[in-house]
């Protein structure tokens, strides 16, 4: 058992919430490049005989290779009704296909020392394939007839089903989880990013293979399908991999519409009673989409605020002069269809009030423009210095470049976003920071026993 | 190049053991180099030259099971407190430098080990190095420092432990498995001795256990031997040992005669789940090879869906949800298997059968062939996976070696797997899932009501204010 001094630990926990492959996209836009990385990582554009597009970089030193791959539309496809779906796919696809039973399907798998695994996010159903060279024809037929072919049996769906229904009955009662649900709920209430990505115990309980099939038959389609492969595969041998994986998917994914939308305006505050130590609480609000000319400096306040760890305005005044809470953290994030800036903290039942209040004020100053240069010239040079962190293991650098392409940007943004940070002025930053933060909008979500003044609007 | 056979287990084997021998070759597997400076600071170095950046890494040898009777929870205190002053660096700016370079660092705390590291591009590894070197024998503390810090410990402990009922009973199963180690006394601390905890516990701690002879300093990324080596020198080589450093020596378990059983109630547990530990031996403890047929017993048994235990009671029974379970062993003075089991519909009593029906038909009739030639195939190839990851990789040369094994014993490690067979694996069994050293523990989601009436269960209850 360990127990961490920082925040990192714990913010991962958070974030995860968000799914892993939420949080790998978020990295990559933001955090691209440095002339450094970038020179010694070559982005290949590769085309299939087949037709199918994906980047690749080569790194032969070591004899595997990590694909990652997406699908537009992950748990925002969920049928109303069937929530939770693109979920259960997820922990379905190892559950057989083919002639393969589930543990013939998971033997092989383990035969060949193949790591396959699946997470849905609310804009996307994500993809990881990793293969030793020796192993990736056998492996990639494997993982196409995962793809194309899956079986949903019903006493797997029935096995699935009893792990999925167990963690939503933990999930529940987990503060944490309580309050990240209660928060989407409450601020996009009616569209498909208010409804939990798991499902509930009604929808899982309901489900059927013939839902799981439907969902697949959807989403899975060549023309909203991203790859990114690296490691020891050249660009014919890759070309190949991709036609024989995805070449059968069905030219055309079939796509529920999702509007825009933005989260609910004029301020909102929920408590969610349960009988904690400890309150957890959710706050965010509304931000620019990832394309806007503000988006940039919105990144660059966000390190400032609560996105740089120890560096950050939060984490000084929550924790570090006052002890108030072990986490305090804020991130931006585009979805396809909207974007937010949110954040959390987790603190004693009587102490929640006067955090939250903390954070308003912190908010509220920055509004104002209380930033100064040196704010500014700091998170600059971390977000510039710390690029190549982002790029030091083929999965890390799959992941990150494959969250470049779904937020529709090409191989040539690694080399100038470095410059799209150092451009971010003062004036820019106050800008935005007056644009973004209307402290009237924040929607909090707390959960626990909380000791709460009045709540302050602004 | 090497070339890493998979499809048949020998040529793979070779290949494994051509990495293990041959330093400096440009070999698949990152071969670590080992060297000692002047004061006693042991230094390993693991180079990897595909991103222009290092992991950084002081472990030392101290963690949570050398603290003093009654003062738990101050090796992990001192861990937060040693991000505060020194000399050269003010209060609270270490990890905001590290940050401006930009840099990422962390620590943790564990029973055995404590450790900072830090990534970062490689041209400012000499100022993190000076950096970590200041703190090693410089650090200033204030009172007030201390009891603000002392309450983020105590917020840490709540978002950890008592807001998490499977961290409670944890907690509660760890302290019942010991009858006189301290591992059986948690690492973050009993919250009654985490508010007593104060700056001369800190610093008495500090000033017995933080010296470069009590220390190793580990380097993984784009850099040579020779390059730490310097650097080293240069930085922590100019810190004095400290004589006081003793080689560790904790009050050790006696027999153990009965099994142990707790029952904790907490509504928010979820479903009721099952979970038994057996204190085994560890492999800094264990005869040559038992702790290798310990990992592979424990990967048959209890990991991940083509597992014993999940074919058992998930598959055919359905009985659970899920099961898991593992061995550690990575630790100084006994290492402890784990299992669990989530129950589908509350019959704990029907799963714990299940579980020990499992645990003695391996007992009895061993595993076979297959299933242990796929067991090793699984934690070879995951070795070679994280060794993509030089962060890892710093991770598992320094928690080794901190503990007393040798960089030897870490390169040779999947060649020591490929060795085991089916009877170590059958005798391990027999020897170590023990009842006697075994702890059973039954979570179950009902008010605790173990003082008479409970409070009823309410569903959680939404008040919003727009």
């Amino acid at each position: 058992m360990v127990a961490a001094r920082s925040l990192r630990t714990s913010m991962h926990a958070v974030l995860g919430r968000l799914s892993v492959a939420s949080l790998a996209v978020l990295s990559v836009a933001f955090l691209a490049t440095l002339s450094t990385t970038a020179n010694a990582m070559k982005i290949q554009t590769v085309k299939s005989p087949g037709g199918i597009e994906a980047w690749l970089v080569e790194e032969h030193a070591v004899p595997m290779m990590a694909m990652r791959f997406a699908f537009d539309g992950g748990s925002s496809q969920d049928p109303a009704g069937k929530e939770g779906v693109a979920n259960f796919v997820t922990a379905m696809l190892d559950e057989g296909a083919g002639d393969l039973k589930s543990q013939d399907f998971q033997e092989r798998m383990e035969d060949l020392s193949m790591r396959m695994n699946y997470e849905e996010a609310k804009d996307a159903f994500y993809g990881n394939f990793e293969t030793l060279t020796e192993n990736r024809d056998e492996s990639a037929k494997l993982l196409k007839l995962a793809l194309t072919k899956p079986r949903f049996d019903d006493d797997a769906v029935e096995r699935i089903r009893q792990q999925l229904l167990a963690s939503l009955a933990y999930a529940k009662r987990d503060p944490d989880k309580v309050a990240q649900n209660e928060w989407y709920a409450v601020a996009f209430a009616g569209h498909p990013y208010a409804r939990p990505s798991n499902g509930t115990e009604e929808t899982v309980a309901k489900m059927t293979g013939a839902d799981l099939e439907a969902y697949r038959k959807r989403v899975f389609a060549k023309d909203k399908l991203k790859v990114v492969a690296v490691g020891d595969i050249t660009p014919e041998q890759f070309g190949k991999l991709l036609d024989e994986v995805f070449g059968d998917l069905p030219a055309k994914a079939d796509l529920l519409p999702v509007a825009k939308t933005d989260p609910v305006h004029g301020g909102r505050q929920t408590v969610v009673d349960m009988d904690v130590p400890q309150s957890v609480a959710v706050f965010g609000l509304g931000a620019m989409p990832r394309k806007d000319p503000d988006f940039m400096a919105a990144f660059v306040l966000n390190q400032i605020i609560g996105g740089g760890g120890f560096a950050s305005k939060l984490m000084e005044e929550v924790r570090e002069k006052r002890g108030l809470a072990y986490s305090v953290y804020t991130y931006v994030y585009p979805y396809q269809h909207t974007s937010i800036f949110s954040g959390g903290v987790a603190t004693r039942n009587d102490m929640m009030g006067q955090s939250l209040d903390i954070i308003r004020e912190e908010l509220q100053k920055m509004a104002n423009g209380e930033l100064s240069q040196t704010d500014l010239d700091n998170a600059k040079s971390y977000l510039i210095g710390s690029y190549p962190l982002r790029f030091d293991t083929n999965a890390k650098i799959a992941s990150q470049l494959l969250g470049l392409q779904m937020d529709g940007f090409g191989p040539e943004y690694v080399d100038n976003r470095n410059a799209m940070v150092a451009a971010v002025t003062l004036d820019d930053l106050k800008r935005v920071a007056k644009r973004l933060l209307d402290t009237n909008d924040l929607i909090v979500t707390v959960v626990g026993k909380p000791a709460l003044q009045q709540a302050k609007k602004g | 190049m090497l070339k890493l056979g998979a499809s048949r287990l020998a040529p793979y084997v070779m290949a494994m053991l051509m990495l293990a021998t041959a330093p400096h070759s440009a070999s698949a597997e990152p071969r670590a180099t080992e060297f000692k400076l002047s004061n006693g600071m042991e230094v390993v170095v693991i180079p990897d030259h595909r991103a222009p950046v290092v992991t950084h890494m002081v472990w030392y040898k101290v963690g949570a099971a050398d603290e003093p009777h009654g003062v738990s929870g101050i090796a992990h205190f001192l861990e937060h407190l040693m991000f505060k002053s020194t000399d050269k660096i003010a209060v609270g700016e270490f990890s905001k430098i590290i940050s401006r370079l930009g840099g990422q660092d962390n620590a943790f705390t564990g029973q055995d080990v404590t450790a900072y590291h830090q990534r970062i591009s490689k041209d400012q590894l000499k100022t993190l190095m000076e950096m970590e070197a200041d703190r090693m024998t410089h650090l200033r503390l204030t009172n007030d420092e201390v009891a603000t810090e002392r309450q983020v410990i105590i917020e840490e402990r709540r978002s950890r432990i008592d807001n998490n009922p499977t961290a409670r009973l944890d907690e509660q199963m760890n302290a019942a498995l010991y009858l006189s180690h301290p591992y059986g006394v948690p690492v973050i601390g009993w919250a009654h001795e985490m508010a007593k905890l104060s700056r001369d516990d800190a610093l008495r701690f500090y000033k017995r256990y933080y010296a470069p002879n009590n220390a190793i300093l580990v380097v993984a990324g784009d850099v040579t031997p020779e390059e730490v080596k310097r650097l080293a020198e240069e930085t922590y080589g100019k810190l004095p040992a400290n004589p006081e450093v003793e080689t560790r020596s904790r009050p050790q378990e006696p027999p153990h005669v009965a099994p142990r059983r707790i029952t904790l109630k907490d509504p928010r547990a979820g479903n009721a789940s099952f979970h038994r530990y057996y204190i085994t031996p560890s492999y800094v403890t264990a005869k040559p090879g038992d702790a290798e047929a310990l990992d592979l017993l424990m990967k048959i048994l209890a990991d991940g869906s083509t597992s014993r235990l999940y074919r058992k009671l998930v598959v055919e029974d359905k009985l659970a949800a899920t099961t898991g379970g593992d061995y550690s062993g990575a630790s100084l003075d006994s290492g402890a298997i784990s299992l669990y089991a989530v129950a589908s519909n509350g019959d704990l009593k029907a799963v714990e059968d299940d579980v020990d029906a499992v645990l003695n038909e391996v007992r009895k009739n061993g595993v076979t062939e297959l299933e242990l030639e796929r067991a090793k195939k699984a934690l070879t190839a995951s070795y070679i996976y994280s060794s993509d990851n030089q962060a890892s990789l710093a991770r598992r040369y320094g928690w080794s070696v901190a503990i007393g094994r040798t960089i030897d014993q870490v390169e040779d490690w999947p060649a020591a797997i490929v060795k085991v067979t089916p009877e170590d694996v059958k005798r391990v069994a027999n020897e170590y899932l023990d009842a006697h050293s075994s702890v059973t523990g039954w979570l179950l989601p009902e008010a605790d009501d173990s003082n008479g009436a409970g409070e009823q269960v309410s569903q959680p209850v939404v008040h919003t204010r727009s």
